[in-house]
């Protein structure tokens, strides 16, 4: 009986030691040279993976940084704190980071938004409605209200309202723009955290049009662009921000009818 | 004779909806009053919008150049009707998204009545069909305007007697050199049988004929085979397995000479012999080809199985001659062109009558309809005013499709206009229609028995569902041509197509970002 177990020892520890060796030897020959910051910058990064840098993941972003491709900020979720570390192991000056927000900018939700005669019928999901004739609403600028950008947001940060329009939590938003790519309709953009006011329509169409489909449109009547002294321009029927030279003072918000310009929160 | 027996319609799968052609199939074509407006699109066609050429306040005439082409595989836009262009905008548009469109106010007093049908014949048509129709509408503003647009169109009395009529008016436009010149901007005529071909195929480009089949691709670039492929067989398809249309049959009937003059010329462009497919439903259209074409050798008709999609361009091929056209590739790759019936009528009228592509020939019908009708409209009628001649629709109409049911896309705003392409108008009750809610799927494999092109459609649409869009593509999603027979099989109320079409859209994309960024 005690030979067996001897045998069975012998066998398996011979093996164990045999392997061992083989591994020991693989890892000096076979051994890959990393550059050791690739590790560390990945061991600073926030590790969601979420793709906000534009790269794969935090790995990946970690080798194009070490790589002098990404720049040392160019983490969105991690903030200044990673920004910092990673510049720090990479030696450099720590970039400034902003934090970006997504920024909603449509408020026609059900109950502003004119439907159209017909229903639409089929997967929830807004590039699916975009391909169908856009879904229930007859603007075609708009928010689809399907909730791409809720599927698409890896930190639960945004919620689909009762309104159907799309409703941020900025305490988990991480600003990693995965949201605005999702958007058919483009309806979603990133904008430095302390933006305040904004143009909440994308509506190009005229006037007459605007009005008609939606109770919270940019008509074009260019009342802001004209009292806002170069803080508002006007394009295609649409006021748009030129944040450079926008003095919300000079803004005239009471004297938009639809509220299509305004402070972000002010509804 | 046995190959051609197993040969017969036999591609695998596909559906049998119910038909109902009956409510359509022996009205014979009546010609719509000209409408006071009309919306023609930049866009009727596949491939890039033609390029605009008029502006507001041009006068333009029945067949006046309004758009041209923009690179190869694109068509010329010609106004359908005499008016003034009063705008240029943005509106619905049957594809879904709003498209610009020109929009011409028609001046009433010179419009042309009918140019296919005798002004007498279509005078009292017009008038015989639209007293009952009024008499059943409901609105009573719809059934003035009716009237009022009836009037308009009658009393004229055709083009010859309103010539006095018109002469002081005429006199005022300087463009105008003559009362008595026709009110038209027509190509001259060509004798098909003297024509060159370079000639007959520049008369085609220039017409903007488009194939009227449903896909709108331009005409020329279907004719002119890239360098290196020679076509071998010309078909034409007359098989219109959409149920519910009778565009096609009607047009086999009402324009038979016209449709063998239009196959001739296409196969003097070509040099090639004719096939004519067409579905065993339509026995009076078979009997009357073969006795027109007596025992010619060189157009032959096949009869063809009634199975949907009997006429879907690989399908058909497949049928006739027994070729399949390999993925991603088109008919002319296994030397086949393939022409709807109303392409080659087309055909005919530009070359012999010089008349560009401006009138669509339709079938207005299904169950909500009032009065279903087959009509002449010019292009760029909008819609609402077609349902309007047709009484309107009923209480139960549910969803007005443009198209047949199988492919058509549904509609949300009535006052898209008609394009060239434009086969058909059908108001659906919720008898024959009803939404379902889909379920999941229950994986009977319906979808992936009728698929025709051999496809996993419940696979293709679950790929694309979770975003895995390199496994559709690998699952072979751009072979898919929509057909909708696995949509309709289902019995999980799944939307298929609409899945797999989002997945081809969203790997379009990543194929223009990929390249962008190489």
């Amino acid at each position: 009986m005690d030979t067996q177990f001897i045998i069975a020892l012998a066998t398996m520890g011979g093996l164990g030691f045999i392997f061992a060796g083989a591994l020991a030897i693989a890892d000096k020959k076979l051994r890959v040279e990393e550059n050791h910051l690739i590790g560390e910058i990945n061991e600073v990064l926030p590790g969601a993976n979420c793709g906000g840098c534009g790269y794969a993941g935090c790995y990946d972003f970690a080798v194009n940084v070490v790589e002098g491709k990404a720049k040392s900020n160019g983490c969105p979720v991690g903030g200044s704190e990673t920004a910092a570390a990673v510049a720090y192991i990479m030696g450099e000056e720590a970039g400034e980071v902003v934090r970006m927000l997504p920024r909603m900018l449509c408020r026609g939700g059900h109950t502003e938004a004119v439907n159209k005669l017909a229903t639409y019928y089929g997967p929830l999901s807004c590039s699916a409605m975009d391909l169908l004739s856009g879904g229930d609403k007859l603007c075609f600028y708009g928010c689809l209200g399907g909730g791409d950008c809720v599927v698409a947001c890896p930190f639960g940060a945004l919620v689909m309202g009762e309104n159907g329009l799309p409703v941020l939590i900025e305490s988990l938003c991480t600003g990693c723009g995965n949201c605005e790519k999702a958007c058919p309709r483009h309806v979603i953009e990133m904008h430095p955290a302390d933006r305040k006011v904004f143009v909440f329509c994308k509506s190009l169409d005229d006037p007459k049009t605007s009005k008609a489909v939606c109770s919270v449109s940019c008509m074009g009547c260019s009342i802001c662009a004209r009292k806002s002294e170069g803080g508002v321009v006007m394009e295609n029927n649409l006021a748009v921000i030129n944040y450079d030279q926008l003095d919300p003072e000079k803004v005239p918000f009471d004297k938009c009818s639809t509220r299509a310009i305004g402070m972000i929160n002010d509804n | 004779m046995l190959k051609k027996l197993i040969l017969r319609g036999a591609f695998k799968g596909g559906v049998h909806p119910r038909e109902g052609k009956e409510l359509t199939k022996d009205l014979q074509f009546e010609v719509l009053p000209t409408p006071k407006t009309v919306y023609i699109p930049l866009s009727q066609h596949a491939g890039r919008e033609a390029k605009l050429l008029v502006a507001k306040g041009s006068i333009v005439k029945k067949g006046t150049l309004l758009a041209e082409p923009e690179g190869f595989i694109s068509a010329p836009i010609h106004s359908s009707v005499n008016g003034t262009v009063s705008k240029i905008v943005k509106t619905a548009h049957l594809s879904g998204a709003p498209k610009t469109v020109i929009e011409i106010s028609v001046t009433q007093p010179k419009e042309p009545v009918a140019e296919a049908a005798g002004p007498q014949k279509v005078s009292a048509t017009v008038a015989a069909t639209v007293t009952p129709g009024v008499s059943t509408a409901t609105e009573a503003a719809s059934v003035q305007k009716v009237n009022a647009t009836v009037a308009a169109t009658v009393t004229p009395g055709g083009n010859t007697t309103a010539e006095p009529a018109d002469a002081t008016e005429v006199a005022e436009e300087p463009q105008e050199k003559k009362v008595a010149e026709p009110e038209n901007e027509f190509f001259p005529p060509l004798n098909p049988k003297t024509a060159t071909k370079e000639e007959l195929l520049e008369r085609i480009k220039e017409a903007g004929i488009v194939g009227m089949g449903g896909a709108a691709f331009p005409m020329f670039v279907k004719l002119s085979p890239p360098p290196g492929k020679k076509i071998e067989k010309l078909i034409i398809n007359a098989a219109e397995c959409e149920p519910y249309l009778t565009r096609d049959y009607r047009l086999i009937l009402e324009y038979t000479d016209q449709l063998i003059g239009g196959i001739e010329i296409l196969m003097k462009i070509t040099g090639v012999e004719c096939v004519i497919g067409i579905e065993d439903n339509k026995p009076e259209a078979i009997v009357l080809l073969k006795n027109k074409l007596g025992s010619r050798s060189d157009i032959r008709v096949e009869v063809l199985p009634v199975k949907y999609p009997q006429g879907a361009e690989k399908m058909l091929i497949y049928a006739i001659t027994g070729k399949k056209v390999p993925p991603g590739k088109l008919p002319v790759d296994v030397g086949v062109v393939m022409q709807n019936v109303g392409t080659a009528i087309s055909v005919w009228k530009a070359v012999t009558e010089g008349t560009p592509q401006t009138d669509a020939w339709i079938t207005v019908t299904g169950e909500g309809i009032k009065t279903p009708k087959n009509l002449i409209v010019p292009v760029g009628t909008p819609i609402s005013e077609i349902l309007e001649f047709c009484g309107g629709l009923t209480p139960e109409a549910i969803k007005v499709i443009a198209g047949g049911p199988m492919m058509g896309t549904n509609l949300y705003d009535y006052n898209a206009p008609v394009m060239k392409a434009t086969s058909g108008l059908l108001v659906l009750t919720s008898d024959t229609s009803a939404p379902v809610e889909a379920i999941a799927c229950l994986r009977c494999g319906k979808c992936v028995e009728v698929c025709p092109v051999n496809l996993l459609p419940t696979r293709l649409s679950r790929f694309s569902k979770l975003q895995r869009f390199e496994d559709a593509e690998e699952a072979g999603i751009f072979s898919c041509m929509e057909c909708g027979c696995c949509a309709y099989e289902c019995p999980a109320g799944i939307p298929l197509v609409q899945w797999i079409r989002l997945g081809k859209k969203e790997l379009l994309k990543i194929k223009a970002q990929e390249r962008k960024s190489a």
